[in-house]
């Protein structure tokens, strides 16, 4: 015999403003099967909870119906509560008078009289309710930790100094990600390989973090607590355990003369290569693409047309002829951190974006973008730190720097703000200040954007201390006019066109994040945005988690971001992974599919339309070992409840907890046949 | 059907252009710019591309049509369009950049603008359900480069434009909007440099290919026209160009009827030329065929210089040729053969 | 309730579809134009005018009438704001609100064109620049290029006129335009 409370909640005004609740509770008070009913202003509150707790034992409750807001919102609030006071917790359910009710209509009394009847109809559910337990899935404490950019690094040591492994992957040769090319770093200008490397050699050295680099991710299988990753470590031709970085190999590489991606293509490099001096691992690759051998190898010469680094090498460590090879780890949960890339301006683009034509889709050489800047200024750089011309080596005495090149431009296919980029800017302006004295900084800008801890400071520094020139309005045209750069500015502020004859100019492109972003969220069931960032579980209340359970998300690759924000957020993602592996179990909502042996027929069309594979063949055997026959089965631990198994068996076998037949049919017939 | 679209003379697989376009010739090439009429006329017949004039078609409005109220900068392009349908074309040739703006926006606004459907033919008084399509010059000669290129290949007398190099002039109207014109990039356009490659020459690489010239102010602001023509041909000249290529007969009248006005006295004059002219050239027809007597800035001296550059290039050929024969033959000699 | 009157950015966007809130005063319209030199308001001032329904400035200004319609600046601008269609419709609305100020030789220039289309059909120029010179007192206009556009065969004395001029009358009648 069905005892419930039904607790109508006002919710201040955005429910009682339209549904008469006081009406509601004393409509539904005399429904059969109804032991209590009452209204409140708020029942999430505390003393909202005490009313259902001191309810339930006073009422010898055996259901309870919260009349409020979403499940979404409260649903665990109010089943946290019944479980203390005794009740089981499932036996409780939300009725949503509020987005379903008081937010979209107006009329008081056609309001009020749908609140009643969704009230009533989540009433006689709850009759067909029946107790439940959370299920139990082990966790596998090992995390995977995808990028090795600053966000990357920092997400792994945290994980790693609580105790736990780590594997740490990483798809170019060294780790350091964007960080490692920075000149300086606002707002302190701190030298950025200085702060960073002492944390590279910290993740390689980790007794608990297994680092592989030039590897990617190939697949993940399962679940959270309970994934098997495939990590494809790519063809090096150099054995880690061999090689002892000594750089003889770089020395005899006879192709010198490839654009190096760590020098934003300022510089070279050879096909066997370390990307740069400080690099982690100091062991170089093989560029197979622009290696000689290799080119050789694909014309399909008889003779392999070089072998100099091989000579060269004392330890024996190169192998022309490794593959990629293929290395499965258990992982308990996954974090996100690829990082960005920087957009260009050239005339072939992704589709959905424009590139700049009025400033010369890049073939202007004087004309670069951030991250060539800050080689130019690096002391390890092309140019040992001296600010210089590409196109004739010769130091600028008029730089333009452009801010928002694609940033905030939606006709480009980019409607977002960077974010860092008026920082960066300063920086530039003053870095080209300091090394050029009597040199002329100008910005373009449109807004100055600098709402960090002392970035509002150091902008200004720019501007007062550095005079660099600030021109607020946006450049229409860069051309090359025979040795000087050409821009076409405005200044709005005094109203007058604004022409520059400049010696380079670096354009602030939009961040963007990493090619092949899409492919790996696909590998991971995480969503992106229109943008290709990774999406957030919710942009408020849970930013490191992504909406697939165990895969969280730290840095840039979620959005434009910059340094100190990247490691919080990448604490914040380890933090979640520790709290998952605190326990050695983990509880899931038991709303999961379950198949009644009994009368299943084994004819797997569950099976086939199961989105998430959580559906195996389990054999049936006789007393005396013998099978004679299958059946389904539902692995609880990667069911995630959808019903689509219900909806399609033949033999009515299957039943979602939480969501059965005989629940959902005592939905409908209270609002059919109700009053 | 097949055949009727294939370019005489293009071989089977090279560029395919429609051979038969209604013509709309607009009010510039009748008067101030007739030697874009006359040269166009003689390198669609040496193309095999036939031009059937709009029977009695009339102004596009220009810029003071749309300028001074949007439906008549409609309605009357359309009307031209509604011939040419009525014509049964599918196709309308408009050489002048202007119009072949006007046209083509007549075109989006009745596609685009609610009511416009409806309203356009009632004001025009004539059906019109939008079918016809609009090229420019530009557009068929780019198209055409293949066939091009192959006639002059073929051609008996040295290209004198070989080699030489030209500044190809966009202008506003071809190019922009990018919704209306849509048939090349509007930043950094390519297909009049496609089309001067085609003839033989070199297409430079300049900075004031898609800025204005003025346009229409050529009379009632003259001054603006020169100092915005001052800076195109100056960039030109700053950049290695022998002379500029147009495709509008506004941008050829600012920067050729007015050039004494923007450039420094004793200054190399910079011929201006149509891209029609240039074709013509590269095909073997004649400066007077091409109306090139018309232009204001002298081109006799130009074409002269540049048939004596080509006959200096045949004769060093053929010199170089001699001299190779004369040793194969000393050789041949001392071997005893 | 009195009616409000529509605001100057209601009647552009139903003349032209264009939302003036999308223009963030960036300035790359004016940056580019080619008669910003020569004018007090340039693309991105207009735009501004819009969108704060200052209606008697933006019609009655000098301005909206030296823009070339080169249209550059729609071209450039990052958020589609189309000046140049905005513009249009500007000068649209200052004739028939009967405040346009077009500077005298503009305004000769385009009153002699469409009138001599109204009564040709099509443009014949001389009989247009003598009605221009006529309209604007720029009598000496072009007068030493004369003999060489003729000689050049650049200038036909007789009126081209079309059969159907009628129906290019009918056309200005229907829209309501009198030059």
């Amino acid at each position: 015999m069905s005892r419930i409370g039904v607790f109508v909640c006002h919710c201040g005004e955005n429910i009682a403003r339209t549904v008469d609740v006081a009406a509601v509770a004393e409509a539904i008070k005399d429904h059969p099967g109804v032991a209590f009913a009452t209204d409140y202003k708020y029942m999430c509150s505390d003393p909202g909870q005490t009313m259902v707790k001191e309810a339930i034992e006073e009422h010898k409750l055996t259901g309870v119906v919260i009349a409020a807001c979403s499940p979404h919102m409260h649903e665990r609030t109010f089943r946290r509560a019944c479980d203390q006071a005794g009740l089981n917790k499932y036996m409780c359910e939300m009725a949503n008078i509020r987005e379903h009710c008081s937010w979209i209509h107006e009329d008081r009394a056609d309001a009020t009289a749908k609140a009643i009847d969704i009230a009533r109809t989540i009433v006689e559910k709850v009759k067909h309710n029946k107790p439940l337990e959370s299920i139990r899935i082990p966790v596998t404490k090992r995390a995977l930790v995808i990028g090795g950019g600053i966000a990357g690094i920092q997400a792994a040591l945290d994980i790693a100094d609580g105790g736990h492994q780590v594997v740490l992957i990483e798809k170019e040769a060294s780790i350091g990600g964007h960080m490692s090319q920075l000149s300086e770093t606002f707002p302190t200008l701190d030298c950025s390989q200085c702060i960073l490397t002492p944390r590279m050699v910290e993740a390689y050295q980790h007794p608990n973090i297994t680092l592989h680099t030039w590897s990617e991710v190939e697949k993940v299988d399962g679940y959270i607590g309970n994934f098997e990753v495939t990590i494809r470590k790519k063809a090096r031709s150099v054995n880690e355990d061999l090689c002892n970085g000594c750089g003889d190999c770089q020395a005899a590489c006879p192709a010198k003369r490839i654009p190096s991606e760590f020098e934003a293509g300022l510089g070279m490099r050879t096909a066997i290569y370390v990307p740069f001096p400080q690099a982690v691992p100091n062991i170089p690759v093989l560029d197979r693409q622009n290696c000689t051998l290799y080119k050789g190898r694909r014309k399909g010469l008889a003779k392999d047309a070089c072998g100099k680094c091989k000579e060269a090498c004392l330890k024996g460590a190169i192998d022309y002829d490794t593959e990629d090879t293929f290395i499965k780890e258990d992982i308990g949960a996954i974090v996100v951190a690829t990082g960005f890339q920087l957009y260009s301006i050239g005339r072939e683009q992704p589709e959905g974006l424009k590139g700049y034509g009025e400033y010369g889709y890049g073939e202007v050489p004087d004309v670069i973008d951030g991250l060539q800047f800050e080689r130019l200024a690096s002391a390890s750089g092309p140019t040992a730190g001296a600010i210089l011309r590409p196109s004739d080596g010769k130091e600028p005495t008029t730089v333009v720097f452009v801010h928002c090149v694609g940033s905030r431009d939606p006709e480009k296919g980019m409607k977002y703000c960077s974010k860092i980029c008026c920082m960066y800017n300063a920086k530039h302006a003053m870095l080209y200040k300091h090394k050029v004295h009597e040199g002329r900084a100008v910005a373009f800008y449109m807004d100055i954007r600098a709402a960090g801890k002392g970035y509002d400071e150091f902008s200004r520094r720019a501007i007062e201390e550095d005079q660099a020139e600030y021109i607020r309005g946006r450049v229409s045209r860069i051309y090359r006019d025979g040795g000087k750069v050409k821009v076409w500015g405005y200044d709005t502020l005094s109203q007058e066109q604004v022409v520059i004859d400049a010696d380079m100019v670096v354009l602030a492109t939009a961040i963007r994040p990493q090619p092949g972003v899409e492919q790996l969220a696909q590998t991971l069931s995480i969503s992106y945005d229109e943008n290709g960032f990774i999406n957030e579980a919710h942009p408020k209340l849970r930013p490191v988690e992504t909406n697939t359970a165990g895969v969280f998300v730290a840095g840039a690759c979620q959005a434009p971001r910059d340094i100190p924000d990247s490691v919080a957020m990448a604490s914040a993602a380890g933090a979640k992974v520790m709290s998952l592996f605190s326990a050695d179990e983990l509880e899931r909502e038991p709303a999961v599919a379950v198949v009644n042996e009994n009368t299943c027929i084994g004819c797997m069309n569950c099976a086939n339309v199961c989105a998430y594979g959580a559906i195996e063949q389990r054999e049936i055997c006789t007393v005396d070992g013998q099978v004679c026959g299958h059946v389904a089965y539902v692995n609880p631990g990667v069911c995630q409840g959808c019903g689509t198994c219900q909806a399609v068996c033949l033999s009515k076998s299957v039943e979602l907890q939480t969501f059965t037949d005989e629940q959902v049919y005592s939905e409908i017939n209270a609002l059919c046949f109700w009053e | 059907m097949t055949d009727e679209h294939t370019l005489a003379g293009a071989g089977a697989g090279e560029a395919r252009t429609p051979a038969r376009y209604a013509y709309y010739p607009g009010c510039s090439l009748h008067g101030t710019s007739r030697e874009f009429d006359e040269s166009l006329r003689a390198v669609a017949a040496a193309l095999g591309v036939s031009l059937t004039e709009i029977p009695d078609w009339s102004c596009c409005g220009a810029s003071s049509g749309h300028t001074t109220d949007h439906m008549l900068g409609v309605a009357l392009p359309a009307r031209n369009l509604a011939i040419a349908e009525e014509q049964g074309f599918d196709q309308v040739l408009a050489p002048c950049a202007a119009c072949y703006n006007r046209l083509s926006a007549a075109r989006l606004a009745v596609d685009t603008e609610a009511g416009f459907a409806e309203r356009v033919p009632e004001i025009i008084g004539r059906p019109f359900a939008n079918s016809v399509e609009v090229h420019n010059a530009v557009e068929l000669l780019r198209d055409a480069a293949p066939a091009i290129e192959e006639k002059v290949a073929a051609a008996l007398v040295p290209n004198p434009l070989d080699g030489v190099k030209l500044a190809a002039y966009y202008g506003c109207l071809l190019v922009r909007p990018f919704e209306v014109c849509g048939y090349d990039d509007p930043e950094r356009p390519t297909s009049m440099d496609e089309v001067i490659a085609a003839c033989g020459a070199e297409p430079v690489d300049w900075n004031m290919k898609v800025e204005c010239c003025g346009g229409s102010f050529s009379v009632s602001r003259t001054a603006s026209v020169v100092r915005l023509g001052r800076s195109i041909i100056e960039d030109a000249r700053a950049n290695g160009a022998e002379a500029i290529v147009v495709a509008c007969p506004l941008c050829h009248s600012n920067l050729d009827l007015r050039q004494k006005a923007m450039v420094q006295r004793g200054s190399r004059p910079m011929p201006v030329l149509f891209v029609t002219q240039l074709v013509g050239l590269a095909l073997g027809l004649t400066p007077v065929e091409l109306g090139m007597p018309r232009h204001f800035v002298n081109t006799e001296p130009f074409l002269a210089d540049l048939v004596q550059r080509a006959a200096e290039r045949v004769a060093a050929e053929q010199k170089v040729k001699e001299e190779a024969a004369a040793k194969a033959a000393a050789r041949r000699e001392k071997a005893g053969v | 309730m009195s009616a409000h009157p529509r605001t100057l950015a209601a009647e552009i966007h139903d003349a032209t579809g264009v939302n003036a809130a999308t223009c963030y005063q960036c300035g790359k319209c004016s940056a580019g134009c080619p008669m910003a030199s020569e004018s007090d308001l340039r693309p991105h001032n207009v735009m501004r005018l819009v969108i704060q329904d200052r209606r008697d400035k933006a019609l009655s200004d000098q301005s909206i009438w030296l823009c070339l319609t080169c249209e550059t600046c729609s071209a450039r601008c990052p958020n589609a704001c189309d000046p140049a269609r905005v513009i249009d419709a500007l000068r649209e609305m200052s004739l028939d609100a009967g405040v346009a100020d077009l500077p005298r030789t503009i305004g000769a220039f385009h009153k002699a064109f469409l009138e001599q289309i109204r009564s040709n059909g099509r443009l014949h120029e001389m009989g247009m620049v003598m009605e221009y010179k006529l309209r604007s007192g720029e009598l000496m206009k072009d007068v030493a290029n004369a003999p060489g556009m003729l000689s050049r065969g650049k200038l036909s004395l007789r009126a081209d006129r079309i059969d159907g001029v009628d129906e290019i009358k009918r056309i200005f009648e229907k829209c309501g335009v009198t030059p």
